[in-house]
């Protein structure tokens, strides 16, 4: 899972990926870090690991004082790759993928969409691409 | 009264042609009945947008000033291998080739295959270089033994696609009965009839509007992802032979097309790269096949609609890679398979197809546009393809 971690400046000394990788055994995977000395830091971390474990770490960050958010995902429909095959629409499963049946044209409603990755496999064209919004 | 295919090239050139796409065509005959549309009716045209893995191209690489031979030696392009076993300069890229060990393409499970012998193609069509590396074991008279050079269209003496086999007539509508997610050329099948795939036009896929091979044949001009291509012989596993509805139609996959076109007139827009997880890299390739309105049975033809095309359901778990179990699971038409949903086993399942029915449809329209302005004229073939004789039969 990808986490936006924010900690307050009394923190941002404490060694908070070592515990998670040595108390917890979480792989962490640094995609983004923003720490300086005596100022609120930010990063963002992807957590690998048994159900368990991860849970663990997170009640670590929660307990030390890391503010946790799951990083904003946002699926774009690059129009100009799309040809309107269909092959996403079955397996949209809330139809935030849909196609007019009498246009046969594909469109996507982002309102609709949960964000659970199955059109990125399936699209052959890569019409489908994920955005991360870095806060 | 029958037209001839010179009759008919006759009003093409003087731009009094009438002209339907093979979907138009459905209301015009509800409206006007065979016999008039028979008369009235010059050209129907079909048009297909999908993937089709037997694709490739040809190329003859121009020499540099000190010679060289790639025939027996090895040449890339982008890292995707060519087939050099021919003369010395002329290469051979499969839609399907990948290179070795290439991140891109294992990368992850399932493998995305992100780079491969079709994105070559369609970068080359779309007006970019790429990197050529050749090896070879030197002779005489082609002394030069390694070569790199960025290569575009311009550094080609001849480029054209040859597709071995296009515009399949009918398909496999792909299912997975077992209990684990599998991926395939026909996409990521959910388990338990989670999700069902087609691959085709249906009443706008060429050789369904011509189910005998009446006049689709060895030599006709087609519209080809842009160019002016041809039919250059049938296509592997061309199979006329296959069970077919009382309308002429096949219920299988059955005939097939060997397709040639020059990739200096195709365009990006009408020829596309595509990736399948956990399968591989392919071509998708745009087909329109104009077809001469002759006679009334031309138009019993090309008046089929989906309601009355029919293709069978397979399960790609155990029966397609194993040959366990039932061969089919049932037939659906291409009307219910486009209703968004089918009925297998009891059970309600969504479909979706990896065949654009928008761009046939443009396709379709394009290749009506040309007739009527007079820039596509029709051709009498050379030769017919197999199965041909098999129509003359049914109709007798």
């Amino acid at each position: 899972m990808k986490l936006v971690l924010i900690f307050p400046e009394t923190i941002v000394e404490e060694p908070i990926t070592y515990h998670l990788i040595s108390d917890y055994g979480i792989r962490v995977n640094i995609l983004r870090a923003s720490i300086d000395p005596g100022k609120q830091g930010k990063m963002v971390v992807e957590l690998l690991g048994e159900k368990v474990q991860i849970s663990q770490g997170l009640n670590y960050l929660e307990r030390v004082g890391v503010q946790v958010t799951p990083l904003a995902q946002k699926i774009r429909h690059l129009e100009d790759r799309c040809t309107s095959c269909t092959a996403c629409v079955p397996l949209c499963p809330t139809q935030a993928l849909d196609v007019d049946r009498e246009s046969w044209n594909v469109s996507f409603d982002p309102e609709k969409c949960i964000v659970c990755f199955s059109c990125l496999e399936t699209c052959i064209y890569y019409a489908m691409s994920v955005e991360e919004e870095f806060v | 009264m029958a037209k001839t295919i010179e009759e008919i090239n006759a009003k093409i050139r003087s731009g009094k042609a009438v002209v339907f796409t093979a979907e138009e065509i459905i209301e015009v005959v509800k409206d006007m009945g065979i016999k008039k549309a028979a008369r009235k009716v010059d050209v129907v045209t079909t048009g297909t947008f999908s993937p089709m893995c037997s694709s490739g191209a040809f190329f003859n690489v121009k020499q540099p000033k000190e010679k060289m031979k790639l025939g027996g030696g090895f040449a890339t392009l982008n890292g995707v291998p060519a087939y050099a076993g021919l003369a010395a300069a002329d290469i051979y890229v499969g839609a399907t080739a990948i290179p070795d060990g290439d991140p891109r393409n294992s990368n992850g499970r399932p493998g995305r295959y992100r780079y491969g012998g079709a994105h070559v193609i369609e970068d080359l069509v779309a007006g970019k270089k790429v990197l050529l590396k050749g090896g070879s074991y030197g002779t005489d008279c082609y002394p030069m033994k390694a070569r790199e050079q960025m290569v575009g269209l311009d550094d080609m003496n001849d480029a054209f696609l040859f597709n071995p086999r296009n515009c399949y007539q009918n398909y496999n509508v792909a299912v997975n009965l077992s209990d684990k997610p599998i991926y395939t050329y026909m996409g990521k099948l959910k388990p338990k009839l989670g999700n069902a795939y087609y691959c085709s036009a249906g009443q706008l896929s060429p050789l369904f509007n011509d189910p005998y091979f009446r006049t689709i044949g060895i030599g006709t001009r087609v519209f080809f992802s842009g160019a002016e291509g041809y039919v250059a012989w049938p296509g592997t596993q061309h199979n006329p032979d296959a069970p077919r509805l009382e309308n002429g139609t096949p219920k299988t996959p059955a005939g097939t097309v060997a397709l040639i076109g020059d990739m200096r007139q195709m365009s990006a827009e009408w020829l596309r790269a595509v990736s399948f997880a956990g399968y591989g890299v392919t071509l998708s390739v745009a087909v329109g096949v104009p077809i001469p309105i002759l006679d009334e049975d031309m138009v019993r033809s090309v008046s089929v609609s989906d309601e009355q095309l029919k293709a069978p359901v397979v399960d790609y778990s155990e029966y397609y890679p194993l040959g366990k179990g039932e061969a089919q699971l049932g037939e659906v038409t291409y009307e219910e398979l486009k209703s968004g949903s089918i009925h297998i086993k009891k059970q309600k399942v969504p479909t979706g197809s990896f065949s654009s029915y928008a761009l046939a449809r443009k396709v379709a329209h394009h290749l009506k546009q040309r007739i009527q302005e007079g820039s596509f004229l029709l051709t009498q073939f050379q030769a017919p393809l197999p199965g041909a004789a098999i129509g003359k039969e049914a109709t007798q």
